[in-house]
């Protein structure tokens, strides 16, 4: 006790976010995406085909746990937005002749701004109640969607194979990797897959590490105590909303590209496109951003290995779901980290406490 | 002349069936209602959970040789006691300040019901018969007629609403149910178990769902995939009419039902979004509902 008094004189204050270890991933992350990049010159088509499902579920799943992770917006809808990015492809694709790349961007910022509308109204239902009504607006948009008897109304529609194989740049990668052209759709599909996870990942690593980021993880934890401390809690929240729509958007319209065939039933299907991503949130640990890359890898491997059981492997999905909840809600990763004080996104601040400039460190770890 | 006069008997028809058809969505809410007055829970099964007690009354009927009737008055206290059993052993864990476990374990049961049902019955769509009265109709005159299951649907759903009400305001139990939805600590000091009081609510709002479960099947067909579009207009009800009063939720349960056949008359394919519309445009302009009684 005497010796921490003494320390007391001395030391002094800093916050820290990231740590040695946390650049050592950094790097990692670096020269796994440029190996990821350069994949398609080794990998077969069937691993290329698996790493796009694998990263639009991340996508998603890092959307829907910053929106319900940090932000405390439960939606029980995002399969809104997906559906409503892959019929903006379609549309812009099969009515207005645009390449169906430049039409993903478009269906970002379509459903950014039919997020904003959207908002106007389910930002009246708090907690509970909003999760149902952003279900009632997906259903709504499937409803719409099916009355379009240019889109194939309620039965849906196919991209023609030459919307498909037009896609820009396919020339080119068919001579570079010397392949046929539904090979060179699959790797341009992947390398926008690749994009969109990565720059999902960017984007909400950003947010959390930002005054933001900060505001929401106060949030997160006792709402009334940070609209205390003056966060604009309706801003912040509207924000998140509109901004993980646009990303959900421009995943749903790449889903949809890499399918060539959409239906109302299925783009908006809220088994496809929420329950499996709060499935792969939950189990891997909410509220990090670790924790969705953990679940979606649990996840592929049992839709790999248990899909084909049918109602028996969504039944094991919805217990395995409630028993993580009520038993280890912080997920795997809370599991992992806990026991082993790992970081991989240094989104965490940390208090350094120093007793002068040359001596140890004495490190507290809080979390944020 | 003629065409006028059979486009007016048209719009009437399709007021009165709405009224009627809002009956049935009163009953699927009534039960939600109790839930979330009780508990502040908001169960994400509550649909399926109306599809399961429909395919209990199914077989119940089949098994014992009993019309949907007596099938549903056996239910009763069986679906009671899976209520209570449910609530006491599952769902009294997530309770707390967390919004998410409770969100995300009813939903999880959701996805089980609803699987379980189609292993077990398969996608067949399934309907409770009950023989003479299913087809029978009371003639009001002017091409008007009123079946008798929806009018019996309407009536029960005024009969559940004048008894959740008794319940609620004329019982201790009731006065308990509104103590824990008060103030839970106040209450726990009182010597309220309140671990029982929800268990108790669950299962009385058991009982509802047995009762909205039988006109579902009488009034058409059923599969086990219909729970989460149950779940949507029970919600919608309750949102409409003004969370925390059940009258509120009948008259919900009506101008969603009435929404839904005006809709249909313009053109069938919009029933249901119509419905839903008239649900958007109600939050939008009044956010607390028609007749708004609770705070929360």
């Amino acid at each position: 006790m005497a010796e921490a008094g003494a320390l007391q004189q001395t030391k002094t204050f800093r916050i820290e976010t990231a740590e040695r270890s946390s650049w050592a991933v950094a790097a990692a992350a670096g020269v796994i995406f440029l190996v990821l990049v350069a994949l398609p010159a080794f990998a077969n088509r069937t691993l290329i085909q698996d790493l796009i499902f694998l990263f639009y579920m991340l996508a998603l799943a890092q959307c829907w746990n910053l929106l319900a992770g940090y932000a405390g917006l439960i939606s029980v809808g995002q399969q809104a937005f997906v559906g409503l990015g892959g019929y903006i492809l379609f549309a812009l694709t099969l009515l207005a002749g645009i390449d169906p790349l430049f039409a993903i961007p478009t269906a970002g910022l379509a459903s950014g701004a039919f997020a904003l509308v959207t908002a106007l109204v389910v930002f009246r239902l708090r907690g509970a109640y909003f999760a149902i009504g952003t279900w009632v607006v997906a259903e709504v948009y499937r409803l719409v969607f099916a009355q379009f008897k240019e889109l194939g109304g309620g039965t849906g529609t196919s991209l023609p194979p030459s919307a498909t194989s037009g896609v820009f740049g396919i020339e080119w990668v068919k001579a570079l990797f010397d392949v046929r052209t539904p090979a060179a759709r699959d790797i341009i599909s992947y390398w926008v897959a690749l994009a969109l996870v990565a720059g999902t990942l960017a984007v909400v690593y950003l947010i959390l590490r930002s005054r933001r980021g900060l505001a929401l993880g106060a949030i997160r934890d006792q709402e009334t105590a940070a609209a205390g401390l003056g966060v604009d809690i309706y801003r912040i929240k509207l924000t998140v909303y509109v901004v993980t729509a646009a990303m959900t958007g421009m995943i749903g319209a790449l889903i949809y590209l890499q399918k060539a065939r959409i239906s109302p039933d299925a783009a908006f299907s809220v088994l496809d496109w929420t329950a499996y991503v709060i499935f792969i949130v939950v189990i891997g640990g909410i509220g990090t951003m670790e924790g969705p890359v953990v679940g979606t890898v649990v996840f592929y491997l049992m839709q790999r290995y248990l899909a084909d059981f049918g109602a028996s492997y969504l039944i094991l999905l919805g217990t395995l779901g409630i028993v993580v909840m009520l038993f280890a809600p912080r997920g795997i990763w809370g599991f992992v980290s806990e026991r082993y004080d790992l970081t991989l996104f240094p989104t965490r601040r940390r208090l350094v406490v120093r007793a002068d400039e040359t001596a140890s460190s004495v490190t507290q770890q809080r979390k944020n | 002349m003629l065409i006028l006069a059979l486009e007016m008997t048209g719009w009437l028809d399709a007021l009165i069936q709405g009224i009627l058809l809002g009956g049935l969505y009163a009953l699927f809410a009534a039960g939600l209602s109790l839930i979330f007055g009780v508990m502040r829970l908001v169960n994400l099964a509550h649909g399926d959970l109306i599809v399961l007690a429909a395919y209990a009354i199914l077989v119940l009927a089949e098994g014992l040789g009993l019309d949907p009737f007596g099938a549903a008055l056996v239910a009763l206290p069986i679906m009671f006691i899976a209520g209570f059993a449910l609530q006491y052993v599952l769902l009294n864990r997530t309770l707390g300040r967390d919004l998410l476990p409770p969100l995300l374990v009813t939903f999880g049961l959701s996805i089980i019901i609803q699987n379980g049902l189609l292993q077990i019955f398969s996608a067949d769509s399934q309907r409770l018969r009950s023989g003479a009265i299913e087809t029978a109709s009371i003639v009001l005159g002017g091409g008007i007629a009123v079946g008798v299951t929806p009018l019996l649907t309407l009536l029960s759903a005024i009969l559940v609403i004048v008894i959740l009400n008794l319940v609620f305001y004329q019982t201790s139990l009731g006065r308990a149910f509104r103590a824990t939805s008060d103030d839970l600590e106040v209450a726990q000091l009182m010597g309220i178990d309140h671990r029982r009081i929800f268990a108790t609510a669950m299962g009385l709002a058991f009982t509802v769902i047995a009762i909205a479960a039988l006109y579902l099947g009488l009034r058409a067909n059923f599969d086990p995939t219909i729970g989460p579009g149950r779940l949507l207009y029970a919600f919608e009800a309750v949102i409409i009419g003004g969370v925390g009063s059940f009258w509120g939720t009948l008259a919900g349960g009506i101008v969603l039902g009435l929404a839904q056949t005006v809709g249909a008359r313009i053109n069938p394919e919009w029933q249901i979004l119509s419905g839903h519309l008239a649900f958007l445009v109600v939050l939008a302009l009044k956010p607390r509902g028609l007749f708004p009684r609770a705070l929360d």
